[in-house]
């Protein structure tokens, strides 16, 4: 299998959505002729034209609103968000348009669009541009919220979206868009609401989505290597619809559970996944659940402190080692 | 105008009977409006309004045991009794709603103007708004859009004088004409008055005859005004305007019967006629109203339906819905 970027299976992703489904449109801002801000979209418009990858200037709230009401038509965009941030100015199209439609609707409305892009801190670029907002769209029943963590997850979890019928918020990150993993060449697709055990430990298990799925591969590694804790590693990859079997099945095995997530803790999506195991598998448990998630402040700028604000592999192995 | 008129004067009085909750916008005093622009609307235009909605949902062909029903929270109802008054819906006669968050339809108006060119279908998509609506964001960002992208998008900015208990003087610093805005955004617009039907007609033909030929928006401002509140919960409904400017319009500017005597003046309607659609209309919004009260409400199970594509109609198979939607 060939080693690729997750910048370049999104991109993959995207170009193969394009020509199986003549209704899949790309649209953002700088997603043509600058070839995406992060890049993602590099070559697309090239190949595609302006007719399936859209440069559109600056109105998150229109345009997100234009692509929700395209989709009720039959359209299906695919909207890139510089910043997942940058949703904010388009919340009432995003949750009482796209997330309200089909339900006000009695089912009559469909809106099949797919809203992507980096929803991550870590970059110094301070608080404004590094929110991590999948616990604020996860709360939302009608969306779907979707956070891979490598380059095949990215890639398969991105053309299930762009099939599906229900808006899908699809949060990438710009510090994995480098990154590369093992991806096939033929065609793969990888369902919503489906976990993936990334890694096989018997003592404790950590739950992670997103980035902090890799913070947690390099924890269960030192934990490993100096404490002799097999740690196992659960990545969401989705996290509406989730995944609570494979979650309660590896603590039913470990009997002790870490969260991770870069989110904030308070009604963060961790804070609902402890209720869940400790309603669904309270008396497998042998120690409190415990909790690792970004410092609860507005993101720092600070370079050195900001990276220690988001969660760390050893801010991780600490709390294995107290749990355990 | 009249089924229009006879279904809110109907629905305000099932509300005073504690038939329904929440809020009840009633577009009596607004009729000719919907009526006038829907009127020339043909089979690849559509329909997208805010929440002041029965009169458009009844001017497109929706039933009023449909929406009366809905308003009445019934299983019935256009919606499953899940939308209610604000958020009624008909996509089979395109018409995407009844939206409640002031300006949140614009955008929407504008992506079902996106799909018609991207599919190359030549239609329009009339996008209803109130003058308050007119200072949202979100307003003028879609016009820009539907200006760049040149889309055939048509505004219908419903003046009727108050953004709830604000007036328009007091609620927008340009205060000649809010169409004019869109001058800004190298997009033609018009004005009229709502009474006068022909020149409704006549301008939004022209609107529409943009859209579909040119792909080019338009913004049409139309004055009109509501007899009853911003909403029946409206408490000061008659402190922020006088009696006096509300009689006024009603005895001088009705639009309904300014145009029933000028159908009659013309010789197209008589007088029998005029009272026999009136009765028939009186008559379909009472038997709407039976119907609505006679109709079951939703089961407790409806709750979690009709908000996922996926479990509505779930694939079987290795495709079959996977995971936990639902969180109680």
């Amino acid at each position: 299998m060939a080693l690729i970027s997750y910048r370049k299976a999104l991109n993959d992703a995207l170009a193969e959505e394009i020509l199986r489904d003549e209704n899949v449109v790309v649209m953002g801002e700088e997603v043509a002729e600058y070839n995406g801000a992060y890049k993602v979209t590099e070559g697309l418009w090239g190949r595609f034209g302006s007719k399936r990858i859209v440069d559109l200037p600056i109105s998150e709230g229109g345009f997100v609103g234009m692509a929700v009401g395209a989709s009720m038509l039959g359209v299906r965009p695919v909207v890139e968000l510089m910043f997942w941030s940058f949703a904010y100015v388009a919340f009432d199209q995003i949750i009482n348009n796209a997330g309200c439609v089909r339900y006000m609707s009695g089912g009559q409305i469909n809106c099949p669009i797919v809203i992507r892009g980096p929803a991550n801190g870590g970059t110094n670029v301070g608080a404004t541009h590094s929110h991590t907002p999948e616990n604020l769209f996860a709360a939302m029943p009608g969306l779907k919220v979707v956070a891979p963590a490598t380059a095949y997850d990215a890639k398969g979890l991105l053309k299930t979206a762009i099939r599906d019928n229900d808006p899908v918020m699809f949060m990438e990150n710009t510090l994995l868009y480098g990154e590369k993993w093992e991806v096939p060449e033929d065609e793969y697709l990888i369902p919503m609401g489906v976990a993936d055990v990334k890694r096989v430990g018997s003592d404790i298990t950590l739950v992670a989505h997103g980035r902090a799925v890799i913070t947690c591969l390099e924890a269960a590694q030192i934990l490993e290597a100096e404490n002799g804790i097999h740690a196992e590693v659960v990545d969401l990859r989705s996290i509406r619809p989730l995944d609570e079997e494979t979650i309660l099945a590896s603590v039913r095995k470990t009997h002790r559970a870490v969260l991770v997530e870069e989110n904030k803790p308070f009604c963060g999506v961790d804070a609902q996944l402890a209720a869940m195991i400790q309603e669904k598998a309270f008396d497998e448990l042998d120690a409190p659940i415990g909790r690792i998630s970004a410092l609860d402040a507005p993101a720092i700028y600070s370079p050195p402190l900001e990276k220690i604000q988001l969660p760390t592999a050893r801010r991780v192995v600490q709390k294995v080692l107290a749990t355990c | 105008m009249y089924r229009i008129r006879r279904f809110e004067q109907t629905s305000l009085k099932a509300y005073n009977a504690g038939k329904m909750g929440g809020f009840l916008h009633l577009y009596t005093g607004q009729e000719s409006v919907a009526v006038a622009t829907i009127s020339l609307l043909g089979e690849n235009d559509h329909v997208v309004t805010a929440y002041r909605d029965h009169g458009h949902a009844i001017a497109v062909g929706m039933t009023m045991n449909e929406c009366m029903a809905e308003l009445f929270g019934k299983a019935t109802g256009c919606s499953k009794g899940k939308g209610g008054s604000m958020h009624l819906f008909a996509p089979d006669k395109r018409y995407w709603g009844g939206h409640g968050i002031v300006a949140g339809q614009t955008p929407l108006g504008l992506g079902i103007a996106y799909a018609l060119k991207y599919k190359g279908i030549p239609g329009c998509c009339l996008t209803y708004l109130g003058d308050g609506a007119v200072n949202q964001g979100v307003y003028h960002e879609s016009l820009n859009l539907a200006s760049l992208l040149s889309l055939p998008v048509i505004y219908i900015i419903e003046n009727n004088g108050y953004s709830m208990g604000t007036s328009l003087a007091r609620s927008s610093a340009f205060k000649q004409l809010l169409a004019q805005r869109a001058e800004g955004y190298n997009i033609c617009w018009d004005q009229c008055n709502g009474e006068n039907i022909y020149e409704v007609r006549a301008k939004t033909q022209a609107a529409i005859v943009r859209a579909r030929e040119e792909s080019r928006p338009t913004v049409l401002e139309i004055a009109t005004y509501r007899y009853y509140g911003h909403s029946v919960a409206d408490a000061n409904a008659r402190k922020y305007r006088t009696p006096e400017e509300i009689d006024h319009y009603k005895t001088y500017h009705d639009p309904l019967l300014l145009w029933q005597k000028r159908l009659i003046d013309e010789g197209i309607l008589t007088e029998e006629q005029a009272t026999a659609i009136d009765y028939e209309a009186r008559a379909e919004a009472d038997a709407a109203s039976r119907f609505a009260d006679e109709s079951p409400f939703p089961e407790e199970a409806d709750i979690f339906k009709d908000i996922y594509s996926e479990l509505d109609h779930p694939a079987e198979g290795e495709n079959a819905p996977r995971g936990t939607f639902f969180f109680n």
